[in-house]
């Protein structure tokens, strides 16, 4: 594999419902802002760009096969080489590393990486449906298929497994809507209490309303290049641009029914799911505990994918220790509880102490007013954004707006997207973006680093 | 020969939608279209399937005959909940063995919302069951209880599978009561 760029991104405007543009035009919008932003026109662009990938997830939002062509063909790209992807809640991140690959393998200097979903086509509790349709139709699905019902018994096992709190939930969501509230692109942005969050309508015991994404229509593009590819847009363009690349990639899959998950041996866990930084004596000791206890991995409070995708990008980029060694994270917290759950699968805390460790302030920006008390400095912001939380989830969409919002920490230009420089991690050199379908079902995790 | 005569025109007002006076610019000017809000129509959209459950469709025989069966890998015994042609594991057929569906509560959630098609049962209680018997869970449903007094202390209680005098052919055909 080679090196491989990103070298610009764009996001349309997240909304509950964009009725102002068809998905075709919603795309342009952020084609749009990636070229104008890369400061190349149209006609030259085409010229260099040697092919796509399309995301999106759901053919029953759009009631329409093959949009990925008609992005293609309204862009203006065809007869160059696309194909679309799928995966749940991680399309938008597995089109990000389809992207990648078709850059890395050879195969195309410069590709094209968008993706979108239209979800106010239906009714939330429809769009509900069609998203539990994501669930297995024969077994799953029939019993009472609601996503936010799957996660809350994670959380339930999860909660009496560990003692984790709705407080330290809910806190995830103090600090994502609030990092919002600095992003213009999100949808969300809102100043809350942790009681502002208990309090809000209960959807699935013990998760309420602001402890879950909202449904939205949106877009979003990244541009990746080669060595080749990157000479060729900065002769375009006549400038030197930023150097961003990916240092690598991670993918896991785990059982599409919750139910079926396996509940592993202490033995086993080490011998397939530890990290670097699980290998001392003491976390042994620690992990050997809590299998005493009657834990099992990955049973239904942790994502076996989670580990797998964060194991695989670790070791490709070379990632001993994820805390110390990332400067910020954009993960896909479609639900609190899943961003507590996600600490443990990316080794930022041991698996049992993501409760604790949402609420020591590690994972927050410096310079956002939470109205939390926070024992400690922050050391790798998660979901500087605002997240799927606050800014929205149009599944196709969503790993690439978290690509677009790494690659611009990276270069170190959100003050000139965000006209808000409180949400630029100061320093950052090196990010992850993970993307998170089903119930753990496809996870990818990107790294993301500035080059030295 | 007479030639036979089609009717040229469309009749457009005997079904449907029929829309009258939708704004338009009456002169050359198309300059305000830019302006428009769009046009959102709404329409229903209803399938039938014809849906096969394959080599699961046992295990919804066995519901219809008030019996819960599950799937064994018949080497190594790891036994699944759910029907499950194939070990995931050492790759061989698996062999149906009836269990007795009591068990505990391993995970549960109540549901005050719900996608479109349940909405209408809501409050309603998810639970995932460990069988003594089996290696994995079992997603159903809990009924009986207050949905408004859900508890941490739910998890590990008892509960007994109960069955539905008519199948309906879902895994909805059982579902569970607490059994102490």
């Amino acid at each position: 594999m080679r090196p491989v760029y990103v070298v610009s991104g764009g996001v349309s405007k997240f909304a509950k419902a964009r009725p102002d543009k068809t998905f075709q035009a919603l795309v342009k919008e952020a084609y749009d802002y990636a070229l104008s932003d890369l400061g190349i026109e149209h006609e030259k662009f085409v010229e260099l760009v040697d092919g796509s990938v399309a995301s999106y997830f759901s053919d029953h939002f759009t009631r329409q096969l093959m949009a990925g062509i008609m992005v293609q063909d309204y862009l203006g790209l065809c007869p160059k080489p696309s194909h679309r992807v799928e995966g749940g809640g991680a399309t938008g991140g597995i089109c990000f590393q389809e992207g990648w690959k078709n850059v890395a393998s050879g195969y195309m200097d410069i590709c094209l990486a968008f993706g979108f979903e239209t979800m106010s086509h239906v009714e939330t509790w429809k769009g509900n449906e069609f998203i539990a349709l994501a669930s297995d139709v024969s077994f799953d699905y029939p019993v009472g298929g609601f996503y936010s019902g799957y996660y809350a018994m994670m959380v339930t096992r999860h909660m009496a497994e560990f003692g984790t709190t709705v407080e330290q939930l809910a806190a995830v969501s103090v600090k994502n809507h609030a990092n919002a509230t600095h992003n213009p692109y999100a949808q969300k942005a809102r100043r809350l209490t942790v009681q502002d969050v208990r309090n809000a309508p209960m959807v699935a015991w013990p998760l309420t309303r602001e402890d879950i994404c909202v449904m939205s229509d949106g877009a979003a593009c990244v541009i990746f290049a080669s060595e080749e590819g990157l000479a060729k847009l900065e002769k375009a363009s006549g400038r030197r641009l930023p150097r961003v690349t990916v240092a690598g990639i991670g993918r896991g899959t785990d059982a599409m029914r919750m139910a079926d998950r396996p509940h592993q041996s202490y033995e086993d866990f080490y011998k397939f799911h530890a990290l670097p930084v699980e290998e001392s004596a003491e976390a042994r000791a620690y992990y050997k505990s809590l299998w005493d206890k009657g834990f099992r991995y990955p049973g239904v409070h942790s994502f076996r994918a989670g580990r797998s995708a964060s194991q695989q990008a670790y070791r490709n980029a070379g990632i001993q220790d994820p805390l110390k060694e990332l400067d910020f994270i954009e993960l896909h917290d479609a639900y609190t509880s899943s961003e507590v759950q996600t600490y443990e699968d990316m080794g930022l805390c041991r698996y049992g102490e993501g409760g604790p460790f949402a609420v020591n302030g590690k994972t927050f920006m410096p310079g956002v007013d939470y109205g939390l008390k926070l024992k400690e400095k922050p050391e790798c912001p998660v979901n500087p954004s605002g997240g799927l939380i606050a800014c929205g989830h149009p599944v196709g969409a969503t790993g690439l707006m978290q690509g677009v919002f790494a690659l611009w920490q990276l270069q170190g230009t959100i003050k000139k997207h965000f006209k808000d420089a409180t949400l630029q991690v100061p320093n950052a050199a090196k990010g992850a973006i993970h993307s998170h379908a089903g119930t753990g079902t496809y996870v990818t995790v990107s790294i993301l680093e500035k080059e030295k | 020969m007479a030639e036979k005569k089609f009717p040229q025109r469309i009749e457009d007002n005997l079904q449907g939608t029929i829309v009258y006076n939708i704004p338009f610019p009456t002169g050359d000017d198309l300059s305000g279209l830019k302006d428009m809000s769009p046009i959102v129509i709404k329409y229903p959209y209803s399938i039938d399937y014809n849906f096969s459950y394959g080599q699961d469709s046992p295990f919804f025989a066995a519901l219809a005959n008030g019996r819960f069966i599950v799937s064994r890998e018949p080497k190594t015994g790891y036994t699944y909940a759910n029907p499950r042609g194939h070990d995931m594991y050492t790759g061989r057929e698996t062999e149906w063995v009836e269990i007795q569906p009591e068990g505990k509560i391993h995970a549960f959630t109540v549901c005050h919302f719900g996608s479109e098609a349940f909405l209408p049962e809501t409050p309603f209680i998810l639970i995932l069951v460990e069988f003594e018997e089996c290696d994995t869970l079992f997603l159903g449903r809990l009924v009986g209880v207050d949905p408004d007094a859900a508890s941490l202390d739910w998890i590990g209680r008892k509960v007994r599978g109960r069955f539905l005098r008519n199948a309906k052919l879902k895994p909805t055909d059982i579902y569970f009561n607490l059994a102490e």
